[in-house]
């Protein structure tokens, strides 16, 4: 099935996902790209400006192979230097890899920015749109010939868990033969639910709120059995929260 | 079982720091090498970081720190099991003198193909043109050469002004990019199982056919080499090398029957077409000055003979060094 992540299996057994730019996404950094080599073209002008009056000749070849060589070098230099990023890539936080999850080699990134000559055909990238769309791994034909993919840099924050796992007073606890039980009948998943529940509760309006957490409460409640006096008075969410607390910290 | 989440955190943090640390460093200063201590302790982390990544995702679905730790190993993977080093700088003449020539000979068959394809290609242009005069238009698609090589020669010798004044370095520079795009462009058309790269290197070959036949049939061999020569001895050979390149893409995207995935053939060979291509750019920065500032003047400002000797001395300096420069001597394979 066709996927926007590719996922990457190290020799030691660890699977790890990268997020695929899609071709949209890689269009609109191009466009930076475009206008970025215009700009700086453009600021060179007044200097071939001023060749051109001791010698119009020259400068006009200077321009010429100027232009071409920005054009080309551009997104190659700063590919190289920036770890696979341009000024377009970097705005809108992708970045050019190898598609076995290796480093990027210099010779990667000059061919599949060669092979824009045949990606942009016939114009606005339309071979390259199309092969990004048909491949798998949404690789235009320069990555296919590079063995290169354009993915999202993910920044991922720090896990943030004592929001939820505060030091508060969890009256489950009291039964630790059934706190026990609990733990040894919750599976990762269940438990995964029940934290990213209460992780993203304050993204919820307040009539899913309370139904998300009254189904999650009767989830666990059909689990292990809790005294009455254990639970009396407990919201479901605050049930849920006492369930985590049991779950992640012993 | 589920493991203590907090105290997992508490425990590992410090050592997930650590190898952020490193990779900070690598990421942002790729000059920045390690010593054998350093090497040992990157690789601990890293296996490190991947078993917790392993527990992680066993014995818990907390998915904010799954993502956080697996970002950590992807990150780190490309280090620890990538072999080739980051060059700090570019050794010019050595790569100019030895591994482009090396890299020429490796591929040596491509080449031959290209040539061999471009040689079919003047047969045939040669032939059409030679069998209907009418079929000239039709292959030779430039306006300046529509006329008689007579009308043409007659016309070159008796100029008495140079009309190439202060347009030669602009012209020059037109050649040296346009036949660099062309370049790039039959190498890229590899890509197409080598169809693309073969009808350009054909379509070349038709229109010099076409172009040289028309001369010789009209007696102007002589003008002919010495006009095409200088520059065409080493434009057509590079010409050439980037339809070898085009069809060593062609060969790795076949693979013929060799035990590796096409991923790891074009990771393999990209060295060798970057190498290739970046030859021809080479080359055809000379062959474009000498088209500007040599190629267009005639006799009498330029005897024929003169020219044609030149473009016989490049070729042949071109054939000594692809086919003997960067060659390990004798002496050297015994070193």
């Amino acid at each position: 099935m066709r996927t926007n992540t590719l996922n990457i299996i190290t020799p030691e057994g660890i699977d790890f996902s990268l997020r695929l730019a899609g071709p949209v996404t890689r269009f609109l950094a191009w466009v930076i790209d475009a206008a970025s080599v215009i700009a700086v073209f453009t600021m060179l002008e007044g200097l071939f400006k001023a060749i051109g009056a001791l010698n119009s000749d020259f400068a006009v070849a200077l321009s010429i192979l100027i232009y071409f060589i920005i054009s080309i070098a551009y997104r190659i230099v700063l590919e190289w230097f920036w770890d696979g990023q341009t000024v377009g890539k970097r705005i809108f936080q992708l970045y050019v890899m190898d598609a076995q999850g290796l480093n990027l080699q210099f010779s990667q990134i000059v061919v599949r920015n060669l092979f824009r000559f045949l990606d942009s055909l016939p114009g606005l990238y339309l071979v390259g749109g199309a092969a990004c769309l048909l491949s798998s791994n949404a690789q235009r034909i320069g990555d296919f010939a590079a063995n290169t993919i354009v993915v999202w840099k993910q920044s991922i924050p720090e896990p943030d868990l004592d929001s939820v796992l505060a030091d508060k007073y969890n009256s489950l606890r009291v039964y630790p033969h059934l706190a026990a039980r609990l733990r040894q009948q919750t599976t990762p998943d269940e438990a995964g639910v029940v934290l990213q529940a209460l992780l993203r509760r304050n993204q919820l309006n307040p009539a899913d709120r309370v139904s998300l957490f009254n189904r999650i409460a009767e989830h666990f409640r059909t689990l292990v059995v809790f005294p009455q006096e254990a639970v009396e008075g407990q919201s479901d969410e605050q049930y849920t929260r006492n369930v985590l607390d049991i779950l992640y910290r012993k | 079982m589920i493991i203590d989440i907090s105290r997992f955190i508490n425990e590992e943090r410090e050592y997930w720091t650590e190898l952020e640390g490193f990779l900070d460093k690598l990421e942002k200063d790729p000059s920045f090498r390690m010593d054998l201590g350093q090497i040992k302790r990157f690789h601990y982390l890293y296996q490190r970081a991947s078993a917790d990544t392993a527990r992680i995702k066993t014995f818990s679905s907390e998915k904010n720190l799954r993502q956080y730790l697996e970002s950590l190993v992807g990150r780190a993977f490309g280090y620890i099991h990538e072999t080739g080093r980051r060059p700090r700088k570019i050794a010019l003449l050595n790569w100019f003198f030895n591994t482009f020539p090396q890299t020429f000979r490796k591929h040596i068959q491509a080449f031959l193909i290209s040539a061999l394809i471009t040689v079919t290609g003047c047969v045939f242009g040669g032939a059409a043109v030679g069998l209907d005069t009418q079929a000239k238009p039709v292959l030779i698609p430039f306006e300046h050469l529509q006329k008689t090589p007579s009308e043409r020669v007659a016309m070159e010798e008796s100029m008495d002004k140079d009309t190439m004044k202060g347009h030669k370095a602009r012209f020059s520079s037109y050649l040296m990019t346009h036949n660099t795009r062309v370049s790039i462009f039959i190498m890229v058309l590899g890509i197409s199982w080598g169809i693309g790269t073969i009808i350009m290197l054909f379509y070349n070959g038709v229109i010099l056919g076409a172009i040289a036949v028309d001369y010789i049939m009209d007696g102007q061999l002589r003008f002919l080499a010495g006009w095409l020569l200088p520059h065409g001895s080493i434009e057509i050979p590079a010409i050439l090398i980037a339809g070898q390149a085009g069809l060593v893409i062609a060969g790795t995207l076949v693979g013929r029957g060799e035990p590796v995935s096409v991923r790891q053939r074009f990771r393999d060979v990209s060295r060798d077409i970057l190498t290739l291509i970046a030859g021809v750019a080479v080359l055809l920065i000379w062959a474009g000055l000498v088209e500007s500032y040599l190629s267009q003047y005639h006799q009498p400002v330029i005897s024929y003979e003169l020219k044609i000797t030149l473009g016989v001395f490049e070729l042949l300096l071109l054939t000594l060094f692809l086919w003997k420069s960067g060659r390990k001597t004798h002496a050297d394979q015994h070193a």
